[in-house]
């Protein structure tokens, strides 16, 4: 047994409202730059639907994770090492822009530049990629809440592969949202894929990560992500992918998305693994074993004989503990509800989905039957095999059992919390219905209703606390990042060559410490600076603003009597200097 | 080169413009091409890259750059061959010189017309796709100016000796001249009766070796060969190292 810990996510599909708060805020933070402009690390599909890049998940096309060869042996399906390198000039299955979708932005000035005319200027798309006006005609995501679909959704790849009929109805069946970021694999075909060895899987957290100073641009790991997550900088040259905010992990934070997500849908916690089994449950014969087969590799934290090996693997005891109350391993294993997104690629994908149960709810509730009752979503359940099988197609290769397996509990914990929520004595039967115990069920139902920002995401901090306190003094500036003030904009051998540019920042312990705060603070434990970029409303950071006169105790009363000069205290909550 | 004159009289015999163009130069660009990639590789990791333009065309970059790439990789092995591996040597393996500048021709012309036409096509690509060609900086330019130049230049050269000229055995003098710089024995004499066109391309040639490390070109000294060895899944520690820059001198991290 070789123990390693992966930081991992569960997504609750029943809650995500499509509002792509999680795409945005991650944009804002990873990929609003030159050459990246098609780029979501993160991003939110309405399935059925194509997907970014369109039909992503056809592999027959795409070649992306991996296969069973004849010898029933893992290999890439895109080809070996061999292949690859002799590939290596043109690679022949990388997706273009067309694919993706060609980036705009609108020429906003004539606008204001135009001369006066009879009709009103507009604002013209441009192509960020030749700058020439354009005509849009895809995007990220274009068939958003199923429209164009009657047009499209013929390509939906999934559509596909169930029956006829399906495809007829589905849109007045189902609909749901599905979120997707790098998975980050335990067996990532992406860095297998790379020829350079510049993606590597951190041993610490599992998280994956693209050595920038590595990569040589050949491209071949967005051929080898099945799920397209790997995308090409095609301004720098160089392969960029979502990094699970690790510096936001690093010291105890969620990701932006999780941190961001409307819905709080979204779980991040350790899960421990052996390492040693990985490639075996890749190697799964049957497709549909593999969901089971990944389950299997996974450990348990509890047993005292996995927490002896992980510490001699190396792994810190707050990390055992962070794992042990872990709501990713409690979802996945204990309440068995999470499952995988395509385990059939052979990846072992560590970013896990609740099914969601709305679209049978849905269908319930539109025969006018009670969608709460247990009974009724039950037999509902084993009816409405169109959302089922589709769903199949996504988290289990295609075998319904699980996905019934876990609609059942979702069903029964609905009906189960009814009662409670209305007083009257809950029933034992349903939770023993799928296998359950009433007191595991309430802790599912506490884990996925009530949960709060410390119980949904349990992130020990990484082992270098000491160094972060160093950080600030060796970074040289904070805003020598690509488009920032301190950059001067490209380097003489192409888009920002030269040195590298710092990941953070701000400092996101600091930043931590004040979002655990109830006060609001300024740092008071250090000699202040003013950063605009980290200020965010709270306090009043001394310096920022001119000092207040004497006797000014209330700034807005002040103000209204001196409109001129309180205009800008107004603003700021009356704080007391 | 067994009976080496003393590098002083040299001057003499080939005059101080011989003596720059096949000693100083050649020491020069070799010295700038080795520095410039320890700098460059030093200096800018970042920037080392293919900069493919795939993502914004593929139909022409799938005939035209394997074209070019095996291409100009069988043209440079024919080049070592030709320079690196002195004639008595293939003499004494039993091919004669006729056989071997027969294979050599053949060889070099469907290496050289397919390097030549990919080359076409890349360039034909990287003018007329809109997406590529605002992708090109100067320095691309520059290169591709060089680049063409000098494959423009060893074609004509080559065509010239066996066509016009009915075949020229650069073994005698410029593949001499080549191991004599590596030697440290330089002899420019041997190149001074060497047709223009091959001395022009020998020049182009290393002028694209100095500027080679300061353009997209690097991208061919980190040929992935290692791919064939290494296990698939690569497992890294975090970095010790925090931050994006290497700490300055006394602030390094002490224990871990
Ligand atoms: S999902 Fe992420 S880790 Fe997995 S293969 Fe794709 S890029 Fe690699
Ligand atoms: S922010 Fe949350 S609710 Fe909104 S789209 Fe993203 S995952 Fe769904």
């Amino acid at each position: 047994m070789r123990v390693m810990a992966q930081m991992a996510m569960v997504m609750n599909l029943d809650k995500c409202i499509g509002c792509h708060t999680c795409s945005v805020t991650c944009k804002q933070a990873w990929t609003n730059r030159t050459g990246v402009e098609y780029v979501w690390f993160n991003n939110v599909e309405t399935r059925p639907g194509q997907g970014h890049p369109r039909r992503y998940e056809d592999q027959a096309t795409w070649k992306g994770g991996w296969e069973l060869n004849r010898r029933g042996r893992l290999a890439l399906k895109a080809g070996g090492r061999f292949k690859k390198l002799i590939e290596i000039f043109s690679n022949p299955v990388l997706p273009t822009l067309d694919d993706y979708y060609e980036p705009w932005t609108y020429d906003y000035e004539t606008l204001t530049n135009a001369p006066l005319q009879e009709h009103t200027p507009v604002a013209r798309p441009k192509s960020l990629i030749s700058g020439k006006d354009m005509k849009i005609t895809w995007s990220a995501n274009w068939d958003d809440d199923l429209g164009g679909s009657a047009a499209t959704s013929e390509r939906d790849v999934l559509l596909n592969q169930v029956s006829e009929k399906i495809r007829l109805e589905f849109e007045q069946t189902f609909m749901f949202y599905l979120p997707r970021i790098c998975e980050h694999c335990l067996n990532p075909s992406c860095a297998a894929s790379c020829p350079s060895g510049a993606i590597y899987k951190r041993s610490e957290d599992g998280i994956v990560l693209v050595d920038q100073d590595r990569c040589r641009g050949w491209r071949m790991c967005v051929t080898g992500c099945p799920y397209k997550k790997v995308y090409f900088n095609h301004r720098t040259g160089k392969a960029e992918k979502c990094t699970f905010c690790f510096p936001r992990v690093e010291v105890g934070l969620p990701t932006v998305c999780s941190e961001t997500c409307v819905g709080r849908l979204r779980y991040i916690g350790l899960v421990l693994y052996d390492a040693d089994r990985v490639l075996e449950a890749a190697a799964t014969p049957d497709e549909t074993g593999l969901y089971e087969a990944q389950r299997q590799v996974f450990l348990d934290p509890h047993d005292p004989r996995v927490a002896a090996h992980a510490e001699q693997a190396g792994i810190p005891w707050d990390w055992i503990e962070a794992a042990r109350r872990s709501p990713v391993y409690a979802l996945i294993n204990t309440y068995k509800v999470a499952l995988p997104l395509h385990p059939e690629y052979r990846t072992l994908p560590m970013v896990w989905y609740i099914p969601p149960l709305s679209p049978v709810v849905d269908a319930v509730r539109g025969t006018g039957r009670d969608a709460e009752d247990h009974g009724t979503l039950f037999a509902a359940v084993d009816a409405l095999r169109i959302p089922v099988d589709y769903l199949a197609q996504l988290f289990t290769a295609g075998d319904p059992a699980p996905v019934d397996a876990v609609l059942r509990r979702l069903a029964a914990m609905r009906s189960y919390m009814r009662d409670i929520n209305l007083g009257r004595a809950p029933d034992a039967a349903i939770p023993e219905a799928v296998g359950m115990g009433e007191e595991q069920m309430y802790d599912m139902y506490r884990l996925l209703a009530l949960a709060k920002y410390d119980e949904r995401y349990v992130i020990p901090p990484a082992h270098a606390e000491q160094a972060h306190e160093l950080e600030e003094s060796v970074t040289e500036c904070s805003l020598d990042y690509e488009g920032g003030p301190g950059m001067g904009g490209s380097g003489p051998f192409g888009e920002t060559s030269g040195g590298a540019a710092p990941i953070a920042v701000e400092n996101y312990r600091a930043l931590r410490d004040r979002q655990t705060s109830d006060a609001p603070a300024a740092p008071t434990d250090k000699a202040t600076r003013v950063n605009l970029l980290n200020w965010d409303g709270k306090g009043k950071p001394p310096g920022l603003f001119p000092p207040a006169e004497d006797g000014a105790e209330d700034g807005y009363r002040d103000g209204a009597a001196d409109g001129g000069r309180g205009g800008g205290r107004g603003g700021d909550k009356g704080g007391a200097s | 080169m067994t009976a080496q004159t003393p590098s002083v009289p040299l001057a003499f015999q080939t005059g101080t413009g011989g003596i720059l163009l096949w000693v100083v130069l050649p020491y020069v660009c070799l010295a700038v091409f080795v520095l410039g990639h320890v700098w460059r590789y030093r200096y800018d990791k970042f920037g080392w890259t293919t900069r493919s333009s795939q993502l914004y065309e593929r139909r022409l970059l799938r005939i035209g750059s394997p074209l070019f790439h095996f291409g100009i990789l069988v043209v440079l092995l024919g080049h070592i061959g030709g320079l690196v591996i002195p004639e008595s040597w293939t003499d004494a393996a039993g091919i004669s010189e006729d056989v071997y500048h027969v294979a050599a021709v053949v060889l070099g012309t469907i290496a050289g017309v397919a390097t030549v036409g990919g080359l076409v096509i890349l360039v034909f690509r990287r003018r007329t796709v809109g997406p590529v060609f605002s992708a090109t900086t100067r320095n691309d330019k520059a290169m591709y100016v060089s680049l063409t130049l000098t494959i423009g230049l060893g074609l004509a050269a080559t065509v010239a000796a066996n066509i016009a000229g009915g075949g020229y055995d650069y073994r005698q003098t410029v593949s001499p001249w080549f191991r004599s710089i590596f030697l440290l024995q330089p002899d420019p004499d041997l190149m001074t009766g060497v047709p223009v066109l091959f001395q022009l391309h020998a020049l182009s040639a290393m002028l694209l070796f100095a500027f080679w490390p300061f353009t997209r070109l690097v991208h061919m000294l980190t040929a992935p060969l290692g791919y064939l060895t290494r296990p698939y899944v690569v497992y890294r520690s975090r970095d010790t190292r925090l931050g994006a820059r290497a700490p300055r001198r006394g602030w390094e991290r002490t224990g871990v």
